[in-house]
């Protein structure tokens, strides 16, 4: 029997019509041309200019910043969370808990950055890096929370009974046993909390403050300016560092699956 | 000997289910010491109670004379193997044996010593550096003794040891098992619902069931004197009779009527009185069987059958007779197998008898447990 071409060929369009915007944009960035479409040889001088734009460098630093806090404290906060859902399924407090979780992940974003920003006005909060940093962590918990709970699902907990046994206080056991085994899963989720962190525009636009504007925000203004190739070109080293950290975590979520449970 | 590990009235309910029902139970200091029982009999609660996973509803347990009740597992000197091995998949075979001693922070040269001296009772000295994902499931068994045998515990918990290994190496664990106790002198608690492990293994054994202990007994005593029908039907095979005890024509014996059947002798060690109704438990391999009535004896009983059924399993062959409206199964071994011998066939009428001795009046008796025997066949045909 022949085999169809069928799928082949729509699987192809679905991937040209994703990748085929990014590519172009990434092959711009090196065009020597002002204006994008005709290529006017190879150049890096967009990369040069834009090593010379400080607010450029303030944005990058502001990110970072930001997303190294969020991914600290929403792997603490999500691994305790799934932890807690993992060991209590059964109570119908825990479910309620699930489903709060679970929640920001399909509440639309603008949702969250609107009610994000009335709330710290109502609080008096004042709008900066902080208040990014508690709105990423709002949602990066739930990643966080979702990616351990499903390593916990098929984790054999009676290494940890084990150590106890063996003399391990429950702090030991959770420190020389749980944790090392549960670590490809951490990292994975850390990487996700970070990259979320980095990329996210939306609810960022909206608890941002003087001084804290952040690499997509600065992305955003800088359109408005009309300065395209630069914006080409720190979109690449964005997509650059999604695409690492995403294959990273990817690798890791692998090897983990297969160290998991015995 | 003194008792070492002690449980007293120990209770433990896990919702609606009564897992463990008021245990009491002495282990002796350096015995090897079985529960068993089917799934769900409380053998494995009782284990996780005395490693300290679970704390008892109601009751106190002894190590040594010192209550170790609401002790926390890493305060207790006893040590688990788990049924999973539960080894340490991020450390190395030598980083899984040296843990409990890590962990009660001793210098590094006892440690790398004790560490060499247990790989070499289980003999991995060549495997130390490997992760247990690389092992076979004999070797991590063993690596999961010697984690728990490094620290020197007072009672070594084993939790079906045995279940995730296939036949051949479970025989050849099972030998391992019994040579490092033997080594080692420490007290072991083996918990198994596999009779014939804890037959082979055990100085004493406690038959479980329904979180209550049925009897505890050496393996022998056990078997050939089970006090309940559970044992008696949850302990190798066995056939059920019920009687009234007619008379006593000696001291130690009994006369049971057994309807449908000539009047049994029967052993009366229980000096169960004229009048009252008794189940009897024989064993199928202390029945005889013959095509000939066998001369009459002191204390032997004789009765005609029928065979309804032939099973030939190798060593032994299994006949399904029926006498009267009660059907016994009888185990006949082949001392000397003759092709040319006439065998005993389906539908021959046969005569098999029993001494006085062999069949056990059982003081506890429950319909279910019939259901643990091997059950007659339903179509009556030629095996």
């Amino acid at each position: 029997m022949k085999r169809s071409r069928f799928p082949f060929i729509v699987t192809g369009l679905v991937l040209v019509f994703f990748y085929l915007p990014i590519l172009i944009l990434v092959v711009d960035s090196f065009n020597a041309s002002r204006f994008g479409g005709a290529w006017r040889g190879f150049s890096l001088k967009w990369y040069v200019r834009l090593f010379h734009e400080p607010a450029i460098w303030t944005a990058a630093r502001n990110t970072l910043v930001i997303a190294l806090i969020v991914t600290f404290v929403s792997l603490l906060l999500g691994t305790t969370s799934a932890l807690a859902l993992h060991r209590f399924s059964k109570s119908r407090f825990q479910r309620v808990h699930y489903t709060l979780i679970y929640t920001p992940l399909v509440v639309p974003e603008i949702l969250m950055g609107i009610s994000l920003l009335m709330a710290f006005v109502a609080a008096g909060v004042k709008l900066g890096m902080g208040t990014i940093i508690l709105a990423h962590v709002t949602f990066c918990i739930s990643y966080v929370a979702l990616v351990v709970l499903g390593r916990l699902q098929d984790f054999d907990f009676t290494v940890v009974e084990a150590a106890r046994d063996l003399g391990a206080t429950g702090w030991t056991a959770t420190r020389r046993v749980l944790l090392p085994m549960l670590a490809p899963g951490l990292a994975a989720a850390g990487l996700i909390a970070f990259t979320l962190s980095v990329d996210d525009f939306v609810i960022t636009f909206f608890v941002a403050g003087p001084g804290s504007t952040t690499l997509p925000i600065r992305v955003y203004s800088m359109i408005k300016h009309g300065a395209t190739p630069l914006i080409n070109a720190l979109s690449t080293l964005l997509l650059a560092l999604t695409f690492t950290t995403v294959l990273v975590s990817q690798r890791l979520s692998k090897s983990g699956a297969l160290e998991g449970g015995q | 000997m003194a008792e070492f590990l002690e449980f007293k009235n120990v209770s433990k309910r896990f919702g609606a289910i009564q897992a463990v029902d008021g245990v009491s139970l002495e282990i002796k200091r350096g015995e090897f010491f079985a529960l068993l029982g089917p799934s769900g009999c409380g053998k494995t609660t009782m284990l996780r109670i005395a490693a300290g996973f679970e704390t008892p509803d109601a009751g106190q347990v002894f190590l040594a004379g010192r209550e170790i009740t609401d002790l926390p597992p890493n305060r207790r000197p006893v040590n688990t193997i788990f049924q999973s091995y539960a080894l340490f998949p991020h450390l190395t075979v030598r980083d899984n044996i040296a843990f409990g001693l890590q962990i009660a922070k001793k210098p590094k040269a006892e440690i790398d010593r004790e560490v060499e001296t247990m790989l070499r009772l289980i003999r991995l000295e060549d495997q130390a550096g490997k992760k247990p994902d690389l092992l076979s499931g004999g070797q991590r068994q063993r690596v999961a003794v010697a984690r728990a045998l490094i620290n020197k515990p007072g009672v070594l918990l084993l939790d079906e040891p045995l279940a995730a290994l296939d036949l051949k190496l479970r025989q050849r664990m099972l030998i391992e098992l019994d040579m490092i106790h033997d080594q080692v002198g420490i007290t072991f608690l083996y918990v198994t619902h596999d009779q014939s492990e804890a037959m082979s293994l055990s100085d004493r054994i406690a038959v479980m069931n329904a979180g209550r202990i049925e009897q505890i007994g050496a393996p022998a005593e056990i078997y050939e004197a089970p006090r309940t029908s559970f044992v008696a039907a949850f302990i190798g095979d066995t056939n059920f009779l019920e009687g009234v005890v007619a008379d006593h024509p000696e001291p130690e014996y009994s006369r049971l009527r057994i309807e449908g059947l000539p009047d049994a002798t029967v052993y009366n060690d229980k000096q169960i009185a004229d009048g009252h109704k008794i189940f009897l438990s024989i064993r199928p391999e202390k029945i005889q069987i013959s095509r000939d009535r066998p001369e009459p004896k002191p204390k032997r009983n004789a009765v005609p059958a029928v065979v309804e059924d032939v099973i030939y399993l190798g060593p032994t062959t299994k006949y399904w007779v029926r006498a009267g409206e009660h059907r016994l199964q009888v185990l006949r071994q082949h001392a000397r197998f003759f092709l040319d011998e006439k065998p005993i066939r389906w539908k021959d009428d046969v005569w098999v008898f029993w001494h006085g001795d062999d069949g056990f009046m059982l003081e506890g008796f429950r319909r279910d447990d019939e259901k643990l025997v091997a059950a007659p066949p339903q179509k009556v045909g030629e095996a």
